[in-house]
Order: C-alpha cells, then sequence, then structure tokens
C-alpha cells in the first residue's frame, strides 16, 4: 500500500513538473516558433518518401538548371528549380533534413554518453582521477573545434559517418565539463551522504542519485550542441570531408552548387537557408530550454 | 600578480604537452606507412626505405621518437613541406600575417558594433531595438557562414560588382612585404589606389568572420549588462541623482566589460575555425586555406605542425586574456 501511494506522488511530481516546465517554455514566442520549425522538420525527415515530388538522385538531362517556378523559366514540375545535372531542388531539401536530424542524433547522443561517463567519474572521484581527466579535456578543447574536426576526419576518412564522429569527440569536453561541475556540487548534499548511509553503493550514487539532479544545464547543451552539429557537419560536407556526393546533405549541396554562384542563384541559396532555418529553430528552442529550466533565471 | 602567472603559465605545461603529444601521435595513427606519409615518396626500395625509417626516425621506440619530436620543436624544427619542400614554420610565418590580418579587423569589427549594441539593447530592454537587434543576434549566431559568404559574393561581386571575388590585392600592385599586414603595406608603398584595393579585398572576408562573433558579443554584453545594471551599487549611483549615461558607461559598463573580455578572448578560437572556412570562400592566402589544402593534398608534416602552431597560438591568446582578466579584476588575481 505505502509502496504504490509514493509511485503515486512520484507521477504527480512529474506531471507537476512537465506543467511548471511548459509554462515557462510558452512564456518564450521564440521558443515556441523554433519547436513548431522542428516540429515541420521531423516531419519532413519522416515523410520524405511521401511529400518529397521527385527521387533527390533523379538526374533529369531535360532539365539543366532549371530556375523556381516564380522565375522567368521556371517550371511547375519543380517548384524550387533543379541543379546542374537537373535534380529536383526541394526534393534534394526535403530529403537533406534526413541527414541534418540524423547527424544532429548521433553525435548529440555520442558526445552526451560518452561526457556524461566521463564528467561523473570525474566529479565524483575526484583527485587525480579528475585531475588527468580534466587535463586530457583541456587538450581537446585547446584546438578549435572545426580544426580538429578536419584532422579526425583525415585521419578517419572522409564520409558522413566518420565526420560525425569526429563532430563528437570534439563536443564531448564541453559534456563532460558540465557533469562534472554538477556532480561536484551535488555530490556534498544531504541527499547523497543520506542515500550512501542507506547502503547505495557507488553506481547507483553516481547514476541513479545524483546524475538526474544535473540534467538541466546537460539538457540546454545538447540542444545547442544539435545545432552547432548540424552547422559543422554541413561545413565539413562544404569541404569535400563530409558527407559525399550524391549525397543530398545540405553541406555538399553547397559545395556542389560553388562553381554556380555568380550563374543560378537558387542552388547556393536554398541549401543555406534550410541550414539557417534549422540551426535557428534549435538554438530559439534551446534559448527557451534554457530560460525554463535555469532556476535562477525564472521569476519569482 | 607574477606569483598569478607563473601560476597560469605552470598550468598550461601539460595541456601544451597533450597537444604536442596529439600533433605527434596523428600521423602513427593514420592507416599507412607513417615513413611513406611522412617521405611522400613512391615505389621505395627497402633499403631506402629503412633509410628513411632511419632518416625519421622510426626505427626507434615510440616513446624516444615522441623525445625527438620534441627536442626537434625545441630548437624550431618542424619538418619540411612534402610538396614545396620548404620548412613548415617558414612557409607558417609567410602566411600567419594574412589570417592575423583577417583576424583583427574582424575582431575590431565585432567588438566595435557588438559592445554597443549589446549594452543599448540592455538598456532599453523589451524595446524595439533590442528585439530586433537580439533576433539579428541569434540568426548571425545560426548562420553557417560559409554559406553567407557566398550569399555576399553573388551580392556585393556578382550583381553590384564592388567587390572582388578572391584574394588580398588587385594583380596591378606589388610591393614587397613590410609588415605582412596588406592594409598597412599598400600604404606604406605610396602606390595610388594599392589601399583602396586592399582594403575591397578584405572587407567581405572580415564581414564574414565577424558575424559569429559579433552575434555572440553582443548577446553577451547585454546579459552582463542587465545583470550588472541590478546591482545595489548602480541603484546607489542613481538614486545619488548620478547623469543617467555616467551611472551607464562608469558604473555598469566596466564591470559588465569583465565577462564580455572573456568572451571576446574566446572567439579566437571561433575566429581559427571561421579562418579555414572564410579564407576557403575568398582563396585568402592565410594559414585556414593552408591547412584545407595540406589535408587534401595529404602533405602530413604542414598538417601535424599546423596544428601545432595553431593549438599553441589559441593557447597564448587565452592565457593573454586570462592575464588581462587579472589585471581588471583583482579579486581572480587574489584568489
Amino acid at each position: 500500500m505505502t509502496d504504490t501511494a509514493v509511485k503515486l506522488s512520484d507521477a504527480a511530481i512529474r506531471r507537476r513538473m512537465v506543467a511548471d516546465f511548459w509554462y515557462h517554455f510558452r512564456q518564450n514566442r521564440g521558443a515556441v516558433a523554433g519547436l513548431v520549425v522542428f516540429i515541420l522538420l521531423v516531419f519532413a525527415a519522416v515523410f520524405a518518401p511521401v511529400i518529397a515530388p521527385h527521387d533527390p538522385t533523379m538526374q533529369y538531362r531535360d532539365a539543366l538548371l532549371v530556375p523556381p517556378v516564380w522565375q522567368e523559366g521556371g517550371r511547375s514540375a519543380y517548384l524550387l528549380g533543379t541543379d546542374a545535372v537537373g535534380r529536383d531542388m526541394l526534393s534534394r531539401l526535403i530529403y537533406g533534413a534526413q541527414y541534418s536530424l540524423f547527424i544532429g542524433i548521433v553525435v548529440v547522443s555520442i558526445a552526451v554518453v560518452g561526457g556524461i561517463l566521463i564528467g561523473t567519474l570525474a566529479g565524483f572521484f575526484g583527485g587525480w582521477v579528475d585531475t588527468v581527466i580534466m587535463r586530457v579535456m583541456d587538450v581537446v578543447l585547446a584546438f578549435p573545434s572545426l580544426l580538429l574536426a578536419l584532422v579526425l576526419v583525415a585521419v578517419l576518412g572522409p564520409g558522413l559517418l566518420n565526420a560525425m564522429i569526429a563532430i563528437a569527440i570534439v563536443y564531448q569536453p564541453h559534456f563532460a565539463r558540465l557533469t562534472r561541475a554538477a556532480v561536484m556540487g551535488e555530490k556534498a548534499r544531504e541527499y547523497v551522504t543520506a542515500a550512501r548511509v542507506a547502503g547505495a553503493g557507488n553506481l547507483r550514487l553516481m547514476f541513479k542519485t545524483i546524475l538526474p539532479n544535473c540534467l538541466a544545464p546537460l539538457i540546454v547543451q545538447a540542444t545547442l550542441s544539435f545545432s552547432s552539429a548540424i552547422l559543422d557537419a554541413a561545413a565539413l560536407g562544404f569541404l569535400g570531408m563530409g558527407a559525399q556526393p550524391p549525397a543530398s546533405e545540405w553541406g555538399t549541396m553547397l559545395a556542389e552548387a560553388r562553381e554556380f554562384i555568380l550563374r543560378a542563384w537558387w542552388v547556393v541559396t536554398f541549401p543555406g537557408l534550410a541550414i539557417l532555418i534549422s540551426v535557428l529553430a534549435i538554438n530559439l528552442m534551446g534559448d527557451g530550454l534554457r530560460d525554463a529550466l535555469d532556476p535562477k533565471l525564472k521569476k519569482g | 600578480m607574477i606569483r598569478f602567472l607563473l601560476t597560469k603559465l605552470l598550468y598550461l605545461v601539460p595541456t601544451f604537452l597533450g597537444i604536442t603529444f596529439v600533433a605527434f601521435g596523428f600521423v602513427r595513427v593514420l592507416p599507412g606507412d607513417p615513413v611513406l606519409l611522412m617521405a611522400g615518396e613512391r615505389g621505395l626500395s627497402p633499403e631506402r626505405h629503412a633509410e628513411l625509417a632511419h632518416q625519421l626516425g622510426y626505427d626507434k621506440p615510440f616513446l624516444m621518437q615522441y623525445l625527438d619530436f620534441l627536442v626537434r620543436l625545441l630548437h624550431g624544427d618542424l619538418g619540411n613541406s612534402l610538396v614545396t619542400k620548404k620548412p613548415v614554420l617558414t612557409e607558417f610565418l609567410a602566411l600567419f600575417p594574412a589570417t592575423m590580418e583577417l583576424g583583427i579587423v574582424a575582431i575590431l569589427l565585432a567588438t566595435l558594433i557588438g559592445v554597443p549594441v549589446g549594452v543599448l539593447a540592455a538598456i532599453k530592454r523589451g524595446s524595439w531595438f533590442d528585439q530586433v537587434s537580439m533576433t539579428a543576434a541569434l540568426v548571425g549566431f545560426s548562420m553557417p557562414i560559409f554559406w553567407w559568404g557566398l550569399l555576399l559574393i553573388i551580392f556585393f561581386s556578382g550583381i553590384l560588382q564592388w567587390t572582388p571575388v578572391s584574394g588580398r590585392i588587385s594583380l596591378m600592385f606589388f610591393f614587397p612585404p613590410v609588415t605582412g599586414f596588406m592594409l598597412i603595406d599598400s600604404l606604406l608603398s605610396g602606390q595610388k589606389g594599392a589601399f583602396a584595393s586592399a582594403f575591397s579585398h578584405l572587407i567581405l572576408p572580415s564581414i564574414v568572420l565577424a558575424t559569429i562573433p559579433l552575434a555572440v558579443i553582443a548577446r553577451q554584453t547585454r546579459s552582463a549588462m542587465l545583470e550588472v545594471m541590478g546591482e545595489d551599487y548602480v541603484r546607489t549611483a542613481k538614486a545619488k541623482g548620478m547623469p543617467y549615461s555616467r551611472v551607464v558607461m562608469v558604473h555598469a559598463l566596466r564591470n559588465a566589460m569583465i565577462p564580455v573580455i572573456t568572451t571576446i578572448g574566446l572567439q579566437i578560437g571561433v575566429l581559427m575555425a571561421g579562418a579555414i572556412l572564410t579564407e576557403t570562400i575568398f582563396s585568402w592566402p592565410g594559414i585556414g586555406k593552408w591547412m584545407i589544402d595540406s589535408i587534401s593534398r595529404r602533405d602530413y608534416p604542414v598538417v601535424q605542425s599546423g596544428l601545432l602552431l595553431i593549438a599553441a597560438i589559441v593557447m597564448i591568446v587565452n592565457l593573454i586574456v586570462d592575464l588581462t582578466y587579472g589585471l581588471i579584476n583583482p579579486r581572480i588575481r587574489h584568489k
């Protein structure tokens, strides 16, 4: 009986927290707009085969560099025009959303899991473990992130998977640092001592007792890293080190379009716009998350 | 202050050693034979291979190789480029001023616009200026700068034909480098139109490179100002009847600048990453383009040493920022 009562109140607390979070998140109009755009993006990625009018790799030889439909010479079959080998821009952009979301999810997952493991170890044990781990993290942080990612890709070989691994490695110290700081702050609190006295082992203390209370800054950082990952992966694609043609990854599309910048503005403009809008939407969401999750900034 | 400086320097030693280790180890984890990679020769006979391995020190134990690497480093020997056969350090020093010029102009642009915008947005919190400028800052922060650069080229170089597409100065002008900074050298050369040419080449790349730091600085200045404006000493100053402009400029801004200066310092890493993209788009002959070219040409000695030099520069700049921080904020120094 008492057991169920405790569970019920847990769920109630969780509902209260979600409601409270949503209340604060909703205050931020930008964040809500960002969320809407992000949902549209997910929708585009998931239903790409249904909504894209053409196959993204199909080359229509009779329709090379067709301008968008509203411009003279545009055709209604290709709403946003075609690229230099006659592929439909709109379809490629829609399929490109799959790449960007996939990149964001993979990079952030690897970086978060790695960073949390390393940061929790460093923060929980302190001493030489902490010193060694944090010095290694300092070394990674000493390199400009894009440069280190480039060199890592040079080592691993160009390609989307390697680009994602490289970016995740470069981002991981940020999560390690945040986790470490949060764990160190929480470690000395009474509830941790209470759990330890009650007989909880180190693993349980680290991941079950302390970690859930350190999540807020990590969630905010994860959102920001999601957008940076999209930007950096697109940059690597643009430099020829990320996704390889004919992938419809937005950065790779830009790299292929570069030579036509003065002849066909649409092949350059749209992929970049897609990157900008996605990144902006996620950053807006991140701002809203920070306001809603950071108790220091909450009003009243 | 001396003590503060020494602690900071001591703290950097393990990080620097770590950087050298990464740069050294990078070639060893590349797939393939390091001798072939570093010598850049094809179809070697076994004798020649052994000779090269000995010459490059690859026949020694790993740790000894690393120590040799460090010793050579301390003598300023960073190896030779496989493509040009010139010492890497010579190439780096020849190209670095171009990147530095671009970086300095970009960071000046970002600071001179970003700080006033942030201050204004903070003291007019909630106004249309605040909303417009902070929206613009968020757009700037989210900008894929390689695309932004292409857009500016389409508009200013393509449609308006105001600016050149690439390079540092028109081919019409030639003068020996004195400072390595094209803006200064073109003035010193006394050639008519040289400065204008250098300036028109520099303007678009520096705007592109300044975009993200500008957005970050404006946002950071605004939030630092908002925090400081809520402090008791600002209220006291206002209550004393001090002119509002003086309260803002003297009492608030000086304290708000402390985190802002850190932010500006942290942008150096952003600038180095941005330089790779900016220099590629505008064919700017700096170290960013040099690095990306070397990576695609598999000129590994250059990649190895370039990585090391760039990380060292970022580290030194961060140290200088830390020291400035200590100078303007005695609380840090005495902690």
